[in-house]
């Protein structure tokens, strides 16, 4: 298992657009994919679940991350997250 | 709902797309239909788990085919707002959640759906950002599209529209999710209840020419679909089912309409020049690349004032970077424009702040926007105006700063884009290093300062709009104070002219962009007071360079005097509309 603590860059937070982005790119390996704030914890390839999450601007995030792509799948989640989405 | 048709049944909005519209309506409801909730039995399960399943594939197959045939670029801009909504109907742990009900509860697909939606609504109500917390509308809105074809069987109502020939959409309002829907081929024009000047279906009417009037409250409960209907987008007038009589009446107004546009359209391209040789720049104030278009045809030399804002305000992410120069790169490229002058951003709003403590401004017309809220959130300052910058490198760009008020701000300004230049310069990306910067004359204070400031800056645009407001200390959306709103008022004319003056002292241009410059009976006094350009919605062109073509530069300066000495608008107003009237009887027959 990977994990790891992640910032939310994005001005407006993970809202519709990058939680598309997340849930897509996600969605391309076979691991299982957890995001957890304070305690709730959501599956990581659904968008419904992300957006009642509810990651705003500054928030942090648990990633983790479980299976036989786990490397590949943490680092270039993390790596989306940490770009902004291509927002910034 | 009404039993009997109604016959000539006139309504008043705001006209805010010219012309003039006859044909059959197409309401857009927005109302949810009824919610059948039954209990099912065993052998029944399978069978409402293949209807939501049914339904989830056509709303995603419905939606994607939507995206494919958008037409317009602009509107394309919210082809996103499709993704998201298909993801979620196609969100694993959406649709295994309210497959699990039917099972658990036996219930039916379409109460089973409901449920589970009002469990992620009310999640989303107790989400404190108020931006993520508004996304629960995009989950409401895709409950809405599938509770219709479950129920109704079919997918939407707004697919339906131009199946028999072109209609006039009704709707209380109209989204950019709404429009993007549309086959806008078949639409002839708009009436919605609610909305103005800048609503995003006077914007979307205006970008593809069909009349559009808005703020007609209680049309969506009077009109019925297939109503006949007639629209006048200039008065802002709509008549339902109207009788033969009043149809041939407009009709021939129609032609009219079509003859007048046609002559206007003929001035259009003629030199904006008085009769005595006095030249004045005409150009225009448009918002979105697809006016390009008009502003060409209605003959405007060059863009004296594109606004920003629809870029911020059309989606829900702020613009990246590439978002600003592809924008701007397309202004500049649009070829036979003279000069196009961006303005950059001039509102303001919490989507702006990045500090999460927002504050509730009690006065927000004179907050934290404009330039204000540039100066402090520099990152969003700096990327429109660096996407400026790489832009200007393919065509004739002007930098117009917003509601400057005094020297400080022009000189930090100054300063930002110079750093701006360098960071440019050091990618050795390429840009116009001469880039002409201006401000918009809008507070008093930079009127006053006008001598001072003519010395630091390359233009000046006046904006008459915010300046009389500010002058008179007036909110002309105020119904009970907007009689006060009077460009002829003499402190108005009085900083206009000081103004102009001090520009021309230190050898600057002076525009004027805002509504004054585009009404025809206030053309002679700009004129007067030597103005260099003047800058108007498009379809004003044609009427103002008549006026220009028509009338001698001596003739309005002596104009002018006169006005100066009126120690009232209203009694400039009555010695102009007289003058007017007998220069140009026919223009003015309508104003006596």
């Amino acid at each position: 298992m990977v994990e790891g603590v992640l910032k939310i860059k994005n001005k407006l937070g993970l809202h519709a657009r990058p939680a598309a982005l997340f849930v897509k790119k996600a969605g391309e390996f076979d691991s299982e994919i957890w995001m957890e704030k304070d305690g709730v914890v959501v599956n990581g390839k659904s968008i419904m679940g992300l957006l009642i999450l509810a990651l705003p601007f500054g928030s942090e995030v648990v990633l983790r991350v479980e299976g036989k792509d786990e490397e590949r799948a943490f680092e270039e989640l993390s790596r989306l997250i940490e770009e902004g989405f291509y927002e910034l | 709902m009404r039993d009997e048709p109604l016959r000539d049944k006139r309504l008043k909005g705001i006209g805010v797309s010219s012309g003039i519209a006859y044909g059959r309506a197409r309401l857009i409801e927005r109302g949810r239909p009824d919610i059948p909730k039954r209990h099912i039995r065993p052998e029944q399960i399978d069978k409402e788990i293949a209807r939501i399943r049914h339904a989830l594939k056509t709303a995603a197959e419905e939606l994607n085919r939507i995206k494919e045939s958008i037409p317009d670029d602009e509107v394309k801009r919210h082809a996103f707002i499709i993704d998201s909504h298909v993801m979620i109907i196609q969100d694993q742990v959406f649709v295994n959640d309210v497959i699990e009900l039917i099972r658990k509860e036996r219930i039916n697909a379409e109460w089973a759906l409901e449920t589970i939606v009002s469990r992620y609504l009310a999640i989303f109500e107790k989400i404190e950002d108020p931006y993520l917390r508004e996304r629960g509308q995009d989950v409401r809105y895709i409950y809405e599209r599938l509770i219709r074809v479950l129920v109704k069987g079919r997918v939407s109502d707004l697919e339906d529209i131009g199946k028999r020939g072109k209609s006039i959409i009704i709707a209380h309002d109209l989204s950019p999710a709404d429009t993007i829907q549309l086959n806008l081929n078949r639409v002839s024009g708009f009436v919605t209840e609610v909305g103005g000047r800048t609503s995003h279906t006077a914007i979307v009417a205006r970008a593809i020419e069909i009349p559009a009037v808005v703020g007609a409250g209680g049309i969506a409960s009077l009109v019925r679909n297939n109503d006949m209907l007639i629209i006048d987008g200039d008065e802002g007038n709509v008549i339902i089912n109207p009788s033969e009589d009043l149809l041939r009446d407009y009709i021939a107004r129609h032609k009219r309409y079509k003859i007048q546009q046609r002559e206007f359209l003929k001035v259009a391209r003629l030199k904006s020049e008085t009769t005595d040789g006095f030249k004045v720049k005409v150009g225009a104030n448009i918002e979105l690349i697809s006016e390009l278009d008009i502003v060409k045809r209605y003959g405007a030399e060059g863009i004296g004032l594109y606004r920003t804002e629809y870029l911020y305000l059309s989606r829900n992410t702020l613009p990246t970077d590439i978002d600003h120069f592809e924008t701007y790169k397309r202004l500049a490229q649009a070829g036979s424009l003279e000069y196009i002058t961006i303005r950059t951003l001039d509102i303001g709003g919490d989507k702006f702040i990045s500090d999460r403590a927002v504050y509730k401004e009690p006065n927000p017309a004179m907050g934290l926007r404009a330039i204000r809220l540039c100066m402090k959130e520099m990152d969003l300052f700096k990327s429109q105006v660096i996407g400026i910058l790489r832009a200007s490198a393919f065509g004739p760009l002007k930098l117009l700063i917003p509601m400057v008020s005094g020297l400080d701000e022009i000189r930090r300004v100054k300063e930002v884009v110079a750093e701006c230049m360098e960071e440019l310069e050091r990618q050795g990306i390429d840009f116009d290093r001469e880039i002409r910067l201006g401000i918009m004359i809008e507070v008093p204070s930079a009127c006053m300062m006008s001598d001072v400031i003519a010395a630091e800056v390359d233009f000046f645009s006046i904006g008459t709009n915010d300046l009389i407001q500010y002058t008179l200390a007036i909110d002309r959306g105020n119904e009970y104070v907007n009689y006060l709103y009077e460009p002829l008022h003499p402190a108005v004319l009085r900083l206009i002219k000081q103004t102009i003056e001090n520009a021309h002292a230190h050898k600057i241009e002076v525009a004027l962009c805002g509504e004054m410059a585009g009404e025809a009976m206030y053309v002679p006094i700009l004129l007067g007071m030597e103005l260099d350009e003047l800058s108007m919605n498009p379809y004003s062109i044609p009427k103002v360079k008549k006026i220009i073509r028509g009338i001698s530069q001596e003739y309005c300066k002596g104009l002018l005097d006169e006005v100066l000495k009126k120690k009232t608008a209203k009694e400039g107003e009555e010695f102009l509309r007289g003058e007017m009237a007998s220069m140009f009887p026919e223009d003015f027959i309508r104003y006596v």
